[in-house]
């Protein structure tokens, strides 16, 4: 379903992907491990179309085959900048994306997804106005208007309290038990370990682990894991 | 091997080019005969064109390379578009400082806004921004698409400039002259000129082409340096 | 960037006060230069929006063609521009004295057909100079040799226009059919559109993707 072959991506001097290969089937859920600057936001954005490789082959098929200028429309992309308009209440913003994504713009529909990222109340006030934690919560809720298949999600955890990232844990359980498919970058190693049912580690550039997480017992992992981050 | 390959054929050129525009020189300062109104100072005619048509070539050249940047992604077009523009900018600037020294003693000023002078100050200031640009942004691989977009619209825009203010010349004339047909006498010193400063063109271009080749190369040297040492570091 | 318009426009009054009643003829290269500055100003915050939380990103994602983006941004940019553009001209008037009637139509069109192209090139411009380090100082810079061909044009349109200067025509302004003088300006005006804003929708995406 994503294929990444011997894909490389270079700022100048600096090299951010060295010649890496990765293989995910749908209904897969990656959790993405890696030091900072390994290259995990690098590989997302180039997987959503944000970014072209430097060298190297991408193949991103959703489920129903649609033509290339529709896969954008089967991937939704959650990065560390939440864009969201500061501007714009809660309810414009969803409104505003949904028209875009070419999703259902009703706003009992956009009032029932606010309701579920437990923002319920809060739809007619400006963005500006929200704490991180909220605004992550929006971010979340614009990043699944159009019920994509392919999940991209950078550190989504970020921002969330406690009630948050349960939440949100439950709803990525739900989309995995619906068959969709994620990569999602995280960096605390527990909730990675949980959510995922395959384990990938980043380092500088290229793959360093690839495992199903039937392979390793969690406390296997973080040794692994602690070795190859140093 | 191939660096050696290139070095020969920019000897030949250099040589070329001494030979060339040594005579050239002679034809234009000597060989040619005087002009009877205005006399010696036409001389400056002979290099006063060429420097334009070789400045509109390099344009042309950047704006083929910038084309192909877009559709091809090659850094060896955007070291060939950035090559180009500066040597263009180059000839241009040649243009303009032969034109009022020419213009002085012919038309008693310095400057006139005549469509020809402005819209070669016009589409050098185009590049000069193309230059700009480039400047402006870090990332080698951006700043070249970036510059490849803007070296398309400046060349999109040069017939417009061109015609926009031709038209307005029109509108407002004042008192100027522009080059009349060339004396079949003349030719011979003015197509020498014309050959000897393509031969120039090409010399520069080819140079801080391979300049730029060069740089692209160091950096893929810092990368792959940094690629083996990590591979030391993992294995 | 209606009042950097109009503070444009008196600063020309102070400078150029000397010419009194005179004046008309400048005035088409006053309004223009306001309509150019406070477009320019426009065109700066044009993306600012979407600079502040990675918003272009979101644009980014959407399933339609990129260069969608393109036309909505420089649709925006036109309507406001051509709005400041109306206020800053009827202010214009006044300040100057003038009195249009007949010539509004032809007004109307000059304006439209220049603003027109004018946001389709600046646009474009826009994108690539709010990614840079330099970035509301380099649009003005990037823009202005670019935009020339629409300057010169719109200045001699109106010109043609507010002062029934013939220029060889033989239409006054005012009757039915366009004035001889006019059809050149506008046909150039309407190339420049026509060949940048296509321009622009192709080659969008390309300043936006890294």
């Amino acid at each position: 379903m994503i294929q990444v072959r011997a894909l490389s991506k270079h700022f100048g001097r600096f090299s951010a992907l060295r010649n890496l290969d990765l293989s995910v089937s749908a209904g897969e859920f990656v959790s993405l491990f890696g030091r900072n600057g390994a290259g995990k936001t690098t590989l997302l954005r180039i997987i959503a179309g944000l970014s072209s490789p430097s060298a190297g082959k991408l193949n991103v098929q959703p489920l129903q085959s649609r033509s290339p200028g529709f896969v954008r429309g089967s991937i939704g992309y959650l990065s560390h900048e939440t864009s969201l308009y500061m501007d714009l209440t809660a309810l414009e913003n969803l409104r505003f994306f949904a028209h875009m994504m070419d999703a259902s713009a009703e706003e009992s529909d956009l009032k029932q997804r606010m309701e579920q990222v437990g923002l319920a109340g809060r739809e007619r006030e400006p963005v500006r106005n929200f704490s991180r934690g909220m605004q992550q919560r929006l971010a979340i809720a614009r990043a699944f208007l159009h019920d994509p298949e392919i999940l991209l999600l950078d550190e989504p955890f970020t921002g969330l309290d406690p009630s948050g990232a349960d939440f949100f844990k439950n709803f990525l359980a739900g989309l995995h038990a619906a068959g969709k498919t994620c990569i999602m970058t995280i960096h605390d190693t527990y909730l990675g370990y949980e959510i995922a049912n395959r384990l990938v580690v980043i380092e500088n550039g290229t793959v360093a682990l690839d495992v199903p997480k039937s392979y390793l017992s969690y406390e296997q992992f973080r040794e692994k894991l602690q070795r190859l981050s140093g | 091997m191939k660096v050696l390959l290139q070095h020969r054929v920019d000897i030949l050129l250099f040589i070329l080019l001494f030979a060339g525009m040594s005579f050239a020189l002679y034809m234009a300062l000597i060989g040619a005969p005087t002009e009877k109104t205005m006399g010696d100072i036409q001389r400056i005619f002979y290099f006063h064109v060429p420097a334009a048509i070789t400045g509109l070539t390099a344009f042309a050249l950047n704006f083929v390379a910038s084309l192909m940047y877009v559709f091809r992604k090659n850094r060896w077009w955007d070291s060939l578009a950035l090559s180009s523009a500066e040597i263009g900018i180059l000839f241009f600037c040649m243009l303009l400082i032969t034109g009022p020294i020419w213009a002085k003693p012919v038309w008693f000023v310095w400057w006139t806004w005549s469509p020809r002078l402005t819209s070669s100050l016009v589409l050098c200031l185009l590049y000069a921004v193309y230059l700009l640009i480039r400047k402006s942004f870090e990332d080698p691989d951006r700043k070249a698409m970036v510059a490849a977009v803007f070296g398309i619209v400046a060349f999109a825009d040069a017939p417009l400039v061109w015609f926009s203010i031709r038209w307005w010349r029109d509108i407002h004339p004042s008192p100027m002259l522009e080059t009349g047909n060339l004396d079949p006498s003349m030719r011979p010193a003015f197509y020498t000129c014309m050959a000897a400063f393509l031969v120039l063109f090409l010399f520069l271009v080819r140079r801080r082409f391979y300049l730029e080749q060069m740089r692209n190369r160091i950096e893929w040297i810092y990368r792959r340096t940094e690629t083996n040492r990590m591979k030391g570091i993992l294995q | 960037m209606l009042f950097f318009g109009i503070v444009v426009l008196v600063i020309f009054n102070f400078s150029l006060g000397s010419l009194h009643d005179t004046i008309r003829p400048a005035v088409p290269g006053i309004l223009w230069v306001a309509f150019a500055f406070s477009g320019t100003l426009g065109l700066n915050r044009l993306f600012a929006a979407e600079k502040e939380n990675g918003c272009l990103q979101g644009l980014l994602m959407i399933p339609a063609d990129r260069g969608a983006i393109y036309l909505g941004k420089m649709l925006a940019s036109f309507f406001f521009m051509l709005i400041a553009e109306a206020v800053i001209f009827i202010i214009g008037l006044v300040l100057f004295n003038l009195t249009v009637w007949a010539e509004i139509p032809y007004l109307v069109l000059v304006f439209v057909i220049g603003t027109l192209g004018f946001t389709a090139v600046g646009t474009l411009l826009s994108a690539i100079s709010v990614n840079t380090k330099l970035r509301e100082v380099l649009l003005p810079l990037i823009l202005f040799p670019v935009i020339l061909p629409i300057l010169i044009n719109a200045v001699e349109a109106t010109d043609i226009i507010l002062n029934a200067s013939d220029y060889g025509a033989t239409n006054l302004p005012g009757t039915s059919s366009l004035p001889e003088g006019l059809k050149l300006p506008l046909t150039i005006m309407s190339s420049f559109t026509v060949i940048f804003g296509t321009i622009s929708y192709l080659l969008f995406e390309r300043v936006l993707e890294e």
